[in-house]
């Protein structure tokens, strides 16, 4: 039976086990929204930019530990994902997007529409290619599911041509075995090079498991804390890495890198043996490479072969999923002798405890512990800057309580969606977005697709009315010199103010009359005995999202801070 | 810093040689030399690459070229026996009788052909070592200046009887 390319479409999805499809029509994948429209199974969630698109369908792949699904139309549908397809490939994140195109005959026209997305999308996507003929269509799209999820996860893109969506074809294979000459991924671990790595460990005087985003997406948070408590191997994460053990386990130390805890850096710069799971140590993590854990033998198991010995030289590598590689080394685990190590590590940490002494106004510190013990067991989503910074910091995680936010890339306007596409993916499940000011107006606009979706939330705005990091920065660099990161800045200013001052004009928006006019609610917090209060009636209200707007000094800055060019624990504690 | 030969073998696609290159531009590697031509299996090309980096950069390179779902096989030329030639055509213009004998005492030396013959010009086709052909166009360059170049990277392949 001859089907078109659409019906064809619509059943590979369906035996891909797809019920959500993030999707924004237009005139060349208009056929496909048309086929959608009778799928009882499939439901299409509209947004209202095909950014805010993709990062929810990102934020639902992250918390659900499903492939998400993407369906944009040609030329500005597409290039609107670019920076999604980017945050989805650093952070290794399953999503198949489909993207409209011309009709074959009128690529390379510049027919109207039309952009070569394949081309620009090559070098961030995990793989990506045009279907030229009918014939090709099922394959690549069943092959597409299979790259996307397996192995190193990642962002895959399939362009459709208008006219393969509509053309018919009757040999249409939907159920064969999947083979990919190109692509095998690595589904063994190598047992001999486990044993070499555990029999290194068994013999460390001060050992540390550095714990990367890799245990959280292969699911080893169980076997993790199994092998941390038999070993007695304190752990250390990555902020992509946090919550993959209990932060409150005995074993656990906290975050690494350039604003992690003084006690985790000095223990990975002091250790003799760093065993590193599902981490890529990248530039965050490693203050100055040449410094870096350099008395440690570095043992560094990962899923990708090309994330090893890239920045660090490794004297064991392993080539292994987490999960995989950690049920592998319980076989052979054994105690160390860690316990005057673990109370040297201590010491660091009571020397310099991760803790904002002297808050000016409302503590950020405060705000996170009440969002800690209020939501254990939800999601937290945040955007970027110091408010993700402080969030890595000091949220509480136990039990499935999840982390979501863009670490790779570092894109602003990410949490608003992708809080969103994570609701949609566990409504029966709180979700709380954290944000800065600067990141929420990104993609605000979103606010009218959880109405339309009618997902509650909690949406945190820290408002410091500038974006805070870069301010930093130039608090810490360059003088104080705000050079364009002040966000209640009018032209009638003086260019060079230097201070937030009451001399400021109003901020612009009003977060609440914002809440307001989509319908959602508003609350604006200015001090610290306010929260709880805001907290219990953003819970009552379980028909829109709330907003909480948390008045929070510029003043704060996120430290410890430590500098790229020096060694991990050379920090600025105080500033 | 060492010149190091890659053999690639990669789907016969549109794209890939785009996305191999975008490679290489993409991570700032040193791709000195690239070329690309179909196999006995008409889906599979092969592709012949000469790139400039240290040993760490070089490891780096392989890997990634591994992890594109396009590239079959990599395979590492280092420490191998090949052979290994490339096409180089000069055409030297703007020739005296004199010049013209001078030319053809070359080719006869350096073992190349004379491809084509005109009035004032003589076209020399070569298919030597990349350093041999270096060694050829030095030697006209500094005598001759109406020459024109083309040349087309090294083709490599392993040898099957010598060590």
């Amino acid at each position: 039976m001859s089907i078109k390319g659409t019906e064809a479409f619509v059943k590979v999805l369906k035996n891909e086990g797809v019920d959500i499809v993030f999707g924004y029509p237009g005139g060349n994948a208009i056929d496909i929204f048309d086929a959608l429209y009778d799928e009882k199974d499939i439901d299409v969630v509209l947004p209202r930019h095909e950014q805010g698109l993709i990062h929810a369908a990102d934020g639902y792949a992250r918390s659900t530990g499903k492939t998400g699904v993407c369906l944009v139309t040609s030329g500005p549908g597409a290039t609107n994902l670019v920076t999604g397809i980017s945050t989805a490939n650093y952070d290794s994140v399953p999503l198949v997007c489909f993207t409209g195109q011309v009709p074959t005959k009128l690529i390379g026209n510049d027919a109207f529409q039309e952009v070569d997305i394949v081309g620009i999308t090559r070098t961030i996507c995990k793989h990506c290619v045009t279907v030229r003929k009918r014939e090709d269509l099922v394959r690549i799209i069943r092959e597409a599911f299979y790259i996307a999820r397996t192995g190193k996860p990642g962002p895959v893109l399939i362009d459709l041509p208008k006219d393969i969506m509509v053309e018919e074809y009757d040999k249409d294979d939907f159920t064969s075995q999947i083979s990919i000459r190109g692509y095998k991924p690595n589904e063994t671990v190598h047992e001999g090079q486990i044993k070499r790595a555990m029999e290194i460990l068994e013999k460390a005087k001060k050992p540390v498991f550095l714990i990367g985003g890799g245990v959280k997406i292969s699911g080893a948070k169980k076997e993790l804390t199994e092998l941390a408590h038999i070993t007695q191997v304190p752990v250390i994460t990555t902020v992509m890495g946090r919550g993959a053990i209990d932060t409150d386990d005995e074993m656990y130390v906290g975050n690494i890198g350039l604003h992690g805890s003084f006690a985790s850096n000095r223990a990975i710069q002091r250790c003799d043996v760093l065993f590193s799971i599902g981490t890529r140590f990248n530039d965050r993590i490693t203050g100055k490479v040449e410094e870096f854990a350099k008395n440690a033998t570095i043992i560094h198991i990962d899923i990708e072969a090309a994330s090893i010995s890239r920045n660090i030289s490794v004297d064991v590598p392993i080539v292994a999923d987490a999960k995989l590689a950690i049920k592998e080394m319980l076989k052979r685990a054994k105690e160390c002798d860690t316990k005057l190590w673990r109370e040297e590590i201590k010491t660091w940490d009571e020397e310099h405890p991760m803790h904002i002494d002297k808050p000016k106004g409302m503590s950020p510190e405060k705000i996170i512990d009440i969002i800690s013990d209020r939501y254990q067991g939800g999601i937290i989503v945040t955007d970027v800057g110091q408010h993700q910074m402080w969030t890595a910091q000091y949220l509480k995680m136990t039990k499935d309580t999840q982390l979501v936010m863009s670490g790779g890339l570092g894109t602003m306007g990410f949490g608003l969606p992708a809080a969103i596409g994570a609701k949609i993916g566990n409504r029966d499940r709180q979700v709380i977005c954290i944000s800065g000011d600067g990141g929420a107006q990104m993609n605000i606009q979103e606010l009218a697709t959880a109405m339309s979706q009618e997902t509650p939330f909690i949406f945190c705005i820290f408002n410091n009315s500038y974006l805070g990091m870069v301010r930093q920065m130039q608090t810490v660099y360059f003088d104080k010199r705000y050079s364009c990161t002040c966000l209640r800045y009018r032209k009638s200013c003086d260019r060079n103010c230097m201070d937030a001052g009451k001399k400021c004009p109003p901020y612009s928006p009003d977060f609440v009359k914002l809440a307001e006019s989509y319908g959602a609610k508003g609350i604006r917090v200015w001090n610290e005995d306010e929260i709880e209060k805001a907290f219990d009636e953003a819970d009552k209200n379980t028909e829109s999202p709330t907003i909480i707007e948390f008045i929070i000094d510029p003043e704060n800055l996120v430290l410890p801070m430590g500098q790229g060019s020096k060694p991990l624990d050379n920090m600025i504690m105080d500033c | 810093m060492e010149m190091r030969w890659l053999s690639l073998y990669v789907e016969n696609e549109v794209g890939v040689l785009a996305k191999i290159a975008g490679l290489f531009s993409g991570k700032c590697y040193n791709l000195h030399s690239l070329t690309v031509g179909e196999t006995e299996d008409v889906t599979i090309s092969r592709m012949t690459l000469c790139v400039e980096g240290d040993d760490n950069t070089f490891e780096q390179i392989k890997k990634q070229l591994n992890c594109m779902v396009e590239v079959i096989k990599v395979i590492d030329l280092s420490g191998k026996s090949l052979h290994k030639k490339e096409v180089l055509y000069i055409k030297v213009k703007s020739l005296k009788d004199s010049d013209k004998a001078e030319i053809m005492r070359i080719a006869q030396v350096y073992d190349v052909k004379i491809a084509d013959y005109g009035k004032d010009s003589i076209l020399l086709e070569c298919l030597q070592t990349e350093n041999q052909n270096n060694n050829l166009i030095n030697l006209i360059t500094k005598s001759y200046h109406n020459v024109e170049v083309v040349r087309g990277g090294s083709v490599a392949i392993e040898s099957i009887s010598m060590k």
